[in-house]
Order: structure tokens, then sequence, then C-alpha cells
């Protein structure tokens, strides 16, 4: 039992940052139609913030938020630069570029910073764990489910109570209608990109937070999981972005803790097969969008 | 008719190779009802759009003297026009309130002003003070055609373009739209109504154009065409 409630708290912890990714991803596809493929690379770029941070000594609880900042700012930046341009071209289009925006960052963060992996300095209190009964549980995985839930609840809150968050759901559903509200193109779709940037950059921070390293090709895997995680969850569904997150969390700790030691090497394989399983069961995903199939901006 | 709030002089719309809408003239009057008639595909909606900028176009369009052609859509809006566009096209997975507070935006900072118009909507709308924390995707057809139009009113046009108010909707409900419709014209605005229910169009509208493959074939006063042949002809397509 308690080895269960062990690694609930472990799917809990790894869900909740593959939610946060997933979430960036469906924010922006949801309104422009595009799956952003430099998304991890925003996370990436958080981790150096959060390493330069800690070269110039800053402490973590100012690095922290730092970090995050420049991870909007660089999605601002990658929405102005490269997307706007390419807005009203195919979807193919808008894929390739941010193939090219991912590879670019890759190559920058290469030949600028290290090809290798950095270290990162982090406060030993995220090293530690807390043991509550039998449970032990990690400083960092209390911050990476406290952070979750908080961001989670913030933008439930800007997207439910505020106009741009509303407008941004509406220009989701349906975009020429929404600019007959008044709307703005150009607000909404950078609003979105820096709350996916904001997604990242805590995803990143957690990420970092578990590994204490960064390398340019940090931020490919966990957005390749994301992306699973927001086509199980029902892609361009907020609810299914976080849905999804949650369930690719527990999928991947349940099997590597519950998988016979012979099997590990195949854990990988077994998750994607339950995903496609459950996508089987459930085509347009757990929550599917609203407007599956509807034309974007 | 009064001095034209709107303009449109040769309009043209053009999707590749088709030719929606070829090269129209027509006005309305401050504070008047005009209709534009027309069967399926006559090119009545592709008007409405261009007018509003959601369609390419070419030629004149004039909105209370000043040219708007090339201007967005989301700046036109905040100009004092809008278009309540076809299919009702209201956000299905937002509730009736968060529908109605979008349509307030063009008024900007004015918060007393949309808390007005919101109460206005509501007490013009009943139905929808009853339904505003509920889901607008779920509301009947009917209600969902009441919800686009009091969106569109939210933010206090001075011309306000509706396409298709009656489609797809029972006829006893389309009777209490065009009643509804009627009702605007008290409160100062000015509409131009789209429509395929050329009788009702008649007995609400001041004046009406009748459009056939593009181009315009008849207009005159709702008196003038009611007692014509000229929109059955046009429906015919030997006008």
């Amino acid at each position: 039992m308690d080895f269960f409630l062990q690694q609930t708290i472990n799917a809990v912890s790894l869900g909740g940052t593959y939610a946060l990714l997933a979430l960036g991803l469906a924010i922006i596809f949801s309104i422009m139609g595009m799956i952003n493929f430099a998304h991890g690379e925003l996370m990436t770029t958080t981790g150096y913030a959060l390493m330069f941070a800690g070269l110039a000594g800053l402490p973590f609880v100012i690095a922290a938020p730092l970090a995050v900042a420049v991870a909007i700012g660089t999605a601002m930046l990658m929405e102005r630069i490269a997307f706007r341009p390419v807005r009203k071209g195919s979807p193919a289009t808008m894929l390739v570029t941010s193939f090219a925006v991912a590879v670019i960052l890759q190559t920058l963060f290469q030949n600028l910073i290290a090809t290798r992996s950095q270290p990162v300095i982090l406060p030993d209190a995220l090293a530690q764990s807390v043991a509550i009964g039998d449970l032990t549980i990690g400083v960092n995985q209390i911050l990476s489910i406290t952070i979750t839930v908080i961001i989670l609840v913030a933008l439930n809150w800007f997207l439910k109570r505020t106009t741009l968050g509303i407008a941004m759901r509406a220009a989701a559903e349906d975009f020429s209608v929404a600019r007959l509200m008044g709307v703005r193109a150009n607000a909404v779709i950078s609003g979105a990109f820096a709350i996916s940037g904001a997604l990242a950059g805590a995803a990143g921070v957690l990420w970092v937070a578990q590994r204490a390293s960064v390398d340019p090709l940090m931020g490919f895997v966990p957005v390749l999981k994301a992306f699973i995680a927001s086509i199980l969850g029902g892609l361009g569904s907020l609810t299914g972005a976080v849905a999804g997150g949650f369930a690719l969390g527990f999928i991947e700790i349940f099997l590597t803790a519950y998988l016979p030691e012979d099997w590990q090497p195949f854990k990988e394989a077994l998750a994607l097969g339950i995903v496609i399983l459950l996508l089987l069961v459930r085509p347009n995903g757990l929550i599917p969008a609203f407007n599956i199939g509807r034309e974007k901006v | 008719m009064q001095a034209p709030i709107l303009s449109v002089e040769k309009l043209g719309v053009r999707y590749g190779a088709v030719e929606a809408v070829r090269g129209i003239d027509l006005a309305v009057g401050q504070g008047e009802i005009v209709a534009l008639l027309g069967a399926n595909g006559a090119g009545k909606s592709s008007t409405l759009n261009a007018i509003v900028g959601l369609a390419p176009s070419t030629g004149q369009i004039s909105f209370e003297g000043a040219p708007i052609s090339g201007i967005a859509t989301e700046a036109l809006v905040r100009k004092g026009l809008t278009l309540t566009p076809e299919g009702r096209r209201i956000f299905g997975s937002l509730t009736v309130e968060e529908n109605l507070t979008l349509g307030g935006i063009p008024l900007g900072k004015a918060q007393e002003k949309r808390r007005e118009n919101l109460e206005r909507m509501f007490a013009l709308f009943p139905i929808l003070a009853e339904r505003r924390g509920q889901i607008a995707g779920t509301l009947s057809g009917g209600q969902q055609q009441m919800l686009a139009i009091a969106r569109s009113l939210m933010m206090s046009p001075r011309l306000l373009l509706l396409d298709e108010p009656s489609l797809g909707l029972a006829p006893r409900i389309v009777d209490t739209i065009f009643e509804q419709v009627a009702e605007l014209r008290a409160s100062g605005i000015t509409i131009l109504l789209v429509e395929q229910n050329v009788a009702m169009s008649l007995e609400v509208a001041d004046r009406a154009y009748v459009m056939a493959s593009g181009e315009i074939v008849a207009q005159g006063t709702a008196e003038e065409l009611s007692s014509s042949h000229l929109v059955e002809q046009a429906y015919l397509g030997h006008a």
C-alpha cells in the first residue's frame, strides 16, 4: 500500500510536469492550429537561464521566476519573429517553421553555450526529502506538485474570469466571430504565447530541479511526451491536455514500478501501446476539444 | 431615405474563379431597416462579409461618410458596425453571459456602459437572463439566435448586419425573432437584414434589394416589392 502511495506521488509529480507542457502546446494549438515543436526549446532556455542565474550567485527564489520570465519573453519573440509572418500559411508551413525554430535554437545553444550537459546550481534543500509515516517525499516533488496545482488554478481563473481569457477561449472556438467582437488577433495570439512560455518555463524549472543539469537537447523528450499527452487528452482541449499529462505520468510511473525486471526495456513501448489502446476506445482523446475540425485563424 | 449610414459602390467579391458579388451598389439610410433578399447563393452573405472585412472585396464601402475598405474587422466593430453571422455561430463552449461579455469588448473600458447593456439585453431577451450561466451550445436554436443578436447588440452598434436570422428555426420562433428585430428599430439602430424569408422581411423592412447571381436585380420600398412580381422573378431566375 505504501509502495502504491509512493508511486502515486511520483506519478502526480511527473504527470503534473507533462500536464503543464501539454497545456502549453494545447493553448497554441487551440488558437492557431499549430503544434509548436519549439516548445521544448523554451524549456531548455529556462534551464540555461537558471544555470546563468546560479553562476551569477542569485538565490533560487529569484532565479526561478526570472527563468520563467525569460521563457515568456522568448515565446513572445518566437511568435513575433517566426510565427506571425506565416500565420496565414498552411498548417504544414507553420509546423515546419516550428521545427526550424527548434533546430536554430538547439544549434545556438550548442555553439554559444556548450554541446555537453552543464550543471545547474540548486539549493541543497531541493535534493532533500521529507518522511511522512513510511512515505518519503522529495522536496522537489512537493515543489512540483504545489506549483502545478497553483498554475492550474491560476490559469483556470484567468480563462474564466478575465476578458482576455474569455476572448482566448472564444478565439480558440471560432476566430472570425471573435474578430467580430473586436478581439484583436495579435493580442490574443501574443497572449497565448506568453502563457505557453510561462507554462514551459515552469515545467523547465521543475524538470531541471530534478536533474540539476541542462543540455541543448533537454527539451526534446519531455515535449514529445507532452505532445503524446495532448493527443491522448484530445488535441486542442485544455482540460484534455491536463488529463492526458497526468494519465501519461501515471502510465509511465506505474509501468516502471510494477513491470517485472525482464520487461523494463519495453517500458516506453508498452506505455505508448496503452496510449494507442486508449485512443482506439476514444479516438478524439479523453476529453475532446469542443470544435474538432473547425477552421483556425 | 436619409443620409446613408452605409454606402457601397461597385462592390465585388471573388473566391478564386467564383465571382460571388459582381459590382453592386447599395445604400442604407440612418434608422432604416433594409432587407437584402435573394435565393441561396445569390451573394447576400458574401456582401455582408465583405462589408465587415471578413471577405476580400473590390469597390468602395463607406460607413458614416468615411471609407472603410481594407480596415480590419476587429477595428471596424469598434467604429460601430457589426455582423450577426449566418448560422448564429455563438461560442458553444462558453456560457451565455461569457458570450455577451465578449460582445461588449468593443466598448473598451466603459464598464458602466457594458453593465447597462447587459441588463438591457436581459430585459430584451428574458430567456437569456434565466440561462445566463448555461453553456451556450446547449441552448435551443431559437435561443442561440437570440444570443447571437444580443451578443452583437452588446457593443451598441449603430449599424447591425443581420445574416439569415430565421435559418433553421421553427415558424413560431421565426415570428418571435422578427418581432424582436422590429422592436430594435425603436432603439434607433439601423439594420441591414439578409433573408430568404421574403414575406416576413418585407413586413419589417422599409426598403429592400433583391439579389440574383451576384447582382442586384430589383430594389424598392417594401410596399412596392410586396405588390410586384419582381422578387418572385428574381427567385425563379429570369428577372
